[in-house]
């Protein structure tokens, strides 16, 4: 079987960049002077302002923007990686609060709006792998989780952050679907995994503001562990003592750890997860050790056997 | 409705056509690069629902002649499960030559510690000697009786084939559980047939 390019444009077939740009605020004017400013639409594709560049930028080539917002997990959604894109357009992103609560000394409800002026906004760009043993690289926009976190004063008795994501019933059909997992959507962390550098809160991917396929308005992003654990649109954060059990535990025990960290040795029932294929690529590679980010968070997991904390 | 032997063999060519429509859709798509981000998976998991929809559809020949009385289906059945075949080839080749390009290492390792991998490749093996078998020659070789004892074997082939989709499934089983759900209807006349031939044998089978 051929697996064939597609012919390469023509420089005279290509829109110009300004009146490209123009063509699609002409949409969005034309969908706000249409529906009333404030409707969700307003919001899709706005660029986002004063970001700089943050640290831990993978090398590795960018998986394209169409890939990144066309092939998601985001089970609320469906379950085809085709379906989020396809079912989150009536998804409400705006208004947005996110509660802070459990053990902390000033449990907060923070807007959206507030998240966005935390602090300065960065741009990581990050390797995905996917527990299906493909993975991407994406330029998120976002700032470290544990300036967040701070934010509350965790007390010295939180030993572990749970994250809650939305349940909106009336947009999103996958939750209505048969055989699928308990809602809400429930992740979790350690306290000095969610602590770490490299972990951040997202608001955004290549320069705008996160789709409501990719988790908006806001989720988290760890990049040595599997997607699954990268909780998506995000209503709740709990401080908590007890090691929380998460959505795909529940589902899949002997399948699914807390920990969920990319890890090429231990090997998943369903998919070897000693390499995976970059999307766009042909070839398969190999998968590295915390998907590459060992020097940040090896020392986290020192001491503990990885094939029982899987 | 019964056919000439004109009508039923420009039947077989038009049916030996659209059975070839999911390939070229597949070329189609790769050519034009609309099979989504991940091309290769989907190739996979095409050709994969292909091979499973004809071992059923196969499986529906026999009802369907009982049912309607149109003893000329009878003539499609064998191109129809050499479709099964043909398909689950090509699903075999491309998860070896292009998903794992030709690491029979990890081949192996998946056959052995991957359960629905472990189930298709039986699958595939069961479905070979079928296909070999399936011409006139290798019926008059094996005679009818041991030749039909054979070809029983695409019960097991189609039960196999649902489980190895069953168990690649990661948490919603709608698809897989209507393969199973039309896999048993399929299966399920054929028992209350055989049953009603067991209760009445001066009764032949139409």
């Amino acid at each position: 079987m051929l697996i064939k390019r597609p012919n390469d444009y023509l420089p005279s077939e290509i829109t110009p960049r300004g009146l490209f740009e123009r063509r699609r605020d002409f949409l969005r004017l034309s969908t706000a002077a249409a529906l009333g400013a404030m409707l969700p639409e307003a919001f899709a594709n706005a660029k986002l302002a004063g970001i700089r560049p943050g640290p831990y930028a993978a090398t590795d080539a960018q998986t394209p923007y169409s890939k990144v917002t066309t092939y998601n997990n985001f089970y609320e959604f469906g379950t085809d990686k085709s379906d989020p894109a396809e079912t989150s357009g009536k998804f409400r992103a705006r208004p947005w609060k996110i509660s802070i609560e459990g053990l902390v000394k000033k449990p907060k409800t923070l807007d959206i709006d507030d998240i966005l002026k935390l602090a300065p906004l960065e741009e990581r760009i990050y390797r995905l792998r996917c527990v299906e043993a493909w993975s991407m690289v994406i330029p998120w926009i976002g700032f470290p989780l544990s300036t967040l976190l701070k934010h509350v004063e965790p007390l010295g008795s939180a030993k572990y952050v749970e994250f809650v994501s939305v349940v909106q019933k009336d947009t999103m059909p996958g939750l209505s679907g048969f055989g699928s997992l308990d809602w809400p959507y429930t992740e979790g962390l350690r306290i000095d995994e969610a602590m770490n550098p490299l972990a951040i809160v997202a608001v955004g991917l290549y320069g705008e503001v996160l789709p409501n396929q990719n988790g908006a308005p806001v989720r988290v992003v760890l990049p040595w562990k599997y997607g699954f654990k990268s909780a998506k649109s995000i209503v709740t954060i709990r401080f908590v003592d007890k090691e929380p059990v998460s959505s795909w535990m529940k589902a899949g025990p002997s399948e699914y750890g807390f920990y969920s960290n990319v890890n090429p040795e231990v090997d998943h029932p369903r998919w070897t997860q000693s390499s995976e294929r970059r999307i766009g690529e042909f070839f398969k590679r190999k998968t590295l050790m915390f998907n590459g980010y060992g020097d940040q968070v090896a020392a986290l997991y020192t001491g503990m056997d990885l094939r029982k904390n899987y | 409705m019964q056919l000439s032997a004109r009508q039923r063999s420009t039947v077989k060519v038009i049916v030996f056509l659209l059975c070839l429509i999911p390939l070229a859709r597949l070329a189609w798509g790769i050519w034009n690069d609309t099979l989504g981000a991940n091309p290769i998976e989907f190739v996979i998991r095409a050709l994969g629902d292909w091979a499973l929809r004809f071992v059923l559809i196969t499986l529906a020949v026999t009802p369907l002649r009982k049912l309607t009385g149109w003893t000329w289906l009878m003539t499609l059945r064998r191109m129809l499960g050499l479709y099964a075949f043909f398909y689950a080839t090509l699903h075999l080749s491309t998860y070896i030559w292009v998903d794992q390009f030709f690491d029979w290492i990890a081949i192996a390792k998946d056959i052995i510690k991957r359960p629905f991998i472990t189930v298709g490749m039986l699958t595939y093996t069961l479905l070979v000697p079928l296909a070999i078998t399936s011409n006139n020659a290798m019926i008059r070789r094996m005679g009818g009786k041991r030749w039909q004892f054979l070809h029983r074997a695409i019960y097991i082939i189609g039960a196999l084939g649902v489980l190895h989709f069953w168990w690649m499934v990661k948490l919603d089983i709608t698809q897989p559980a209507i393969y199973a759900a039309v896999l048993s209807a399929l299966l399920g006349l054929r028992l209350l047939w055989l049953r009603q031939r067991q209760r009445s044998p001066a009764v032949t089978s139409l």
